[in-house]
């Protein structure tokens, strides 16, 4: 289980930027952002190396900014990989809200879950060990 | 007191009685000793001669602070000075201010008329009545001043400023119930906790009788808790008399009008026609035994509404609903009227939004377009798939249940409402044809 960052954005142009920028003075690390947005606004989601000070910083700079544990979950990089997680966590009832992919290096993709409902997360996390897949934690991404 | 307490449960038609007898006396005397109301009733063709029942007093002119102002100082008496007692006079914030006076009797029914709010909040010859608004000119001081001694209380008369002192006397003198602004009955509670007293407890303090500022029912909840005081609201213009207008009863429903001497209607500010009770709109007021300074049909500006039914707390005297904001604030959106307190009052049930807005008008499509936008609290959880839209749409319901027009709902990020001196400007106006083209 790690830390996501969701930053409110309004579709305005150079918001975005002014995020990097702020993250970049905080001297925070990027693993990976995605944006989701509707006409009004975006929420911007990002993996970094140090959430809390990533949040502290955006904050102080009035940055609608939360902070969300999610599941950051290795998945084998071969046909299926992805197929037999998800059977996985339907298997144990959990309904995923979105996810998206983080990195892939080598053998290994790592996707980033949010499971429905604050308490789920921790709980998918440890079941999907048990499974044997591989969980990221935060100290993998300081 | 036996007096007071049977004049607060007299019946609908006693009270209905009074009101014509009263207007029935004033707007003669208005007539006859102002010169600026029998020009305006004749030019509106009123005769004060022929009112026969309550309706009849809608043929009346309206009276407006303006008129008062031109005729500042003495135009508006109906006595001579000799009878006049004290003057007081309202702030007059662009320049010229608007002059009450009052003879022996106006002084003794103001003090009556207040004394009930100390009475509401259970208030005898036992309790110690601490006064902290200013005296002098303003209405505050000796309005409540006058109503502590008419109320039997033991009054310590300690004005405004000097916050530590005001604590040290409070204390040692084991005040008792405590008339102020709101903003001052918060800002002494402040002051004594950061002194690390705990005023709820350390304090005799039981009630609190505040106006002259309205204030909001999460504002009030704050200060009871801080006080551990019931917070009563008052309200009164130095135009009519003072404080005590209409207090609040332990109800906390509405605000007991002082009926015997004030006949009260609620008129579209739009058009002036009277609004049934239960409606939203301009305050209205007629006095009914003011000597000095009679009024017959003030537009106080102020909004709000007479309560229907009756008050669980047996005073039979009608309710109006705390303010809603002034006239002048007023917006008329697809021919609704619309405030924006009301809006407020929505935004005050959604824990997730500041209470930051602004309403910005747009022209589309020929009909005004209502956007609100509102700032999402730090503590609100948005990461969840829909959450926002979720909250948009919920705002957007109860705005339109509440205010019966669409408003469209936009979530902005914070400070992207602009302040000045702390303030939001709270309605941006683009609509074509009202400022632009
Ligand atoms: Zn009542």
């Amino acid at each position: 289980m790690i830390k996501q960052i969701t930053v409110f954005l309004e579709n305005t142009e150079g918001r975005l930027a002014a995020l990097t920028h702020t993250l970049r003075r905080a001297n925070v690390n990027m693993h990976a952002l995605t944006i989701s947005e509707t006409s009004d606004y975006g929420l911007v989601r990002i993996i970094c190396d140090d959430p809390d000070a990533a949040l502290a910083a955006l904050r102080a700079e009035d940055f609608r900014a939360t902070e969300t544990n999610v599941s950051a979950i290795e998945v084998p990089n071969r046909p299926g990989g992805l197929a037999d997680l998800l059977d996985t966590l339907a298997s144990l009832n959990m309904n995923i809200e979105y996810g998206y992919c983080f990195s892939s290096k080598g053998d290994n993709a790592v996707d980033v879950f949010k499971i429905s409902g604050h308490a789920h997360t921790a709980e998918a996390t440890f079941k999907l060990e048990e499974a044997g897949f591989k969980a990221l934690r935060q100290e993998d991404l300081a | 007191m036996g007096a007071q307490t049977d004049v607060l449960h007299l019946s609908r038609d006693e009270i209905e009685k009074i009101q014509l007898e009263g207007i029935k006396k004033t707007v003669v005397d208005c007539y006859e000793n102002v010169p600026f109301y029998k020009k305006s009733f004749d030019d509106a063709g009123f005769n004060p001669y022929a009112v026969e029942t309550l309706d009849d007093l809608k043929a009346a002119p309206f009276v407006t602070k303006q008129d008062l102002r031109d005729n500042y100082p003495y135009g508006m008496l109906a006595r001579p000075l000799s009878e006049v007692k004290e003057i007081h006079m309202s702030s007059g914030t662009t320049g010229i201010a608007t002059v009450g006076a009052y003879t022996e009797h106006d002084l003794q029914f103001w003090g009556d008329c207040f004394a009930r709010g100390i009475r509401y909040a259970g208030g005898t010859a036992d309790d110690v009545f601490h006064v902290c608004y200013g005296y002098g000119l303003f209405t505050g001081g000796l309005g409540a001043h006058y109503g502590g001694l008419s109320a039997g209380c033991t009054v310590i008369p300690m004005s405004s400023g000097s916050t530590e002192r005001q604590l040290r006397v409070m204390r040692d003198m084991g005040s008792t119930i405590i008339a102020c602004t709101p903003s001052y009955a918060m800002h002494l509670a402040d002051v004594a906790i950061e002194k690390g007293m705990n005023p709820a407890q350390d304090f005799k303090l039981r009630a609190g009788i505040l106006g002259a500022e309205p204030f909001s029912d999460n504002f009030r909840a704050e200060l009871e808790r801080k006080l551990g005081i019931k917070a009563l609201d008052v309200y009164g213009l130095t135009e009519l008399m003072g404080p005590g207008v209409a207090i609040e009863c332990l109800e906390q429903k509405g605000l007991h009008i002082a009926e015997d001497h004030f006949y009260c209607e609620i008129i579209d500010p739009a058009t002036g026609e009277n609004l049934p009770d239960g409606e939203w709109g301009e305050l209205v007021i007629t006095t009914l035994d003011r000597e000095a300074s009679p009024v017959v049909r003030y537009r106080t500006r102020d909004i709000t509404r007479i309560l229907p039914g009756t008050c669980a707390c047996g005073v039979t005297h009608r309710r109006i609903d705390r303010l809603h904001g002034r006239t002048d604030d007023m917006l008329v959106l697809r021919g609704v009227n619309v405030f924006p307190s009301q809006v407020e009052d929505v935004m005050e049930t959604f824990p997730e939004v500041s209470s930051w807005y602004q309403i910005e008008l747009t022209t589309k499509n020929s009909l005004d377009n209502v956007t609100l936008k509102v700032e999402i609290n730090p503590d609100f959880d948005f990461d969840n798939i829909g959450a926002i839209e979720k909250l948009q749409a919920a705002i957007q319901k109860r705005l339109k249940e509440q205010l019966l027009i669409k408003i469209n709902v936009r979530i902005v990020e914070p400070k992207s409402i602009a302040r000045s001196e702390g303030k939001a400007k709270r309605v941006i106006d683009l609509r074509k044809g009202i400022y632009n083209d």
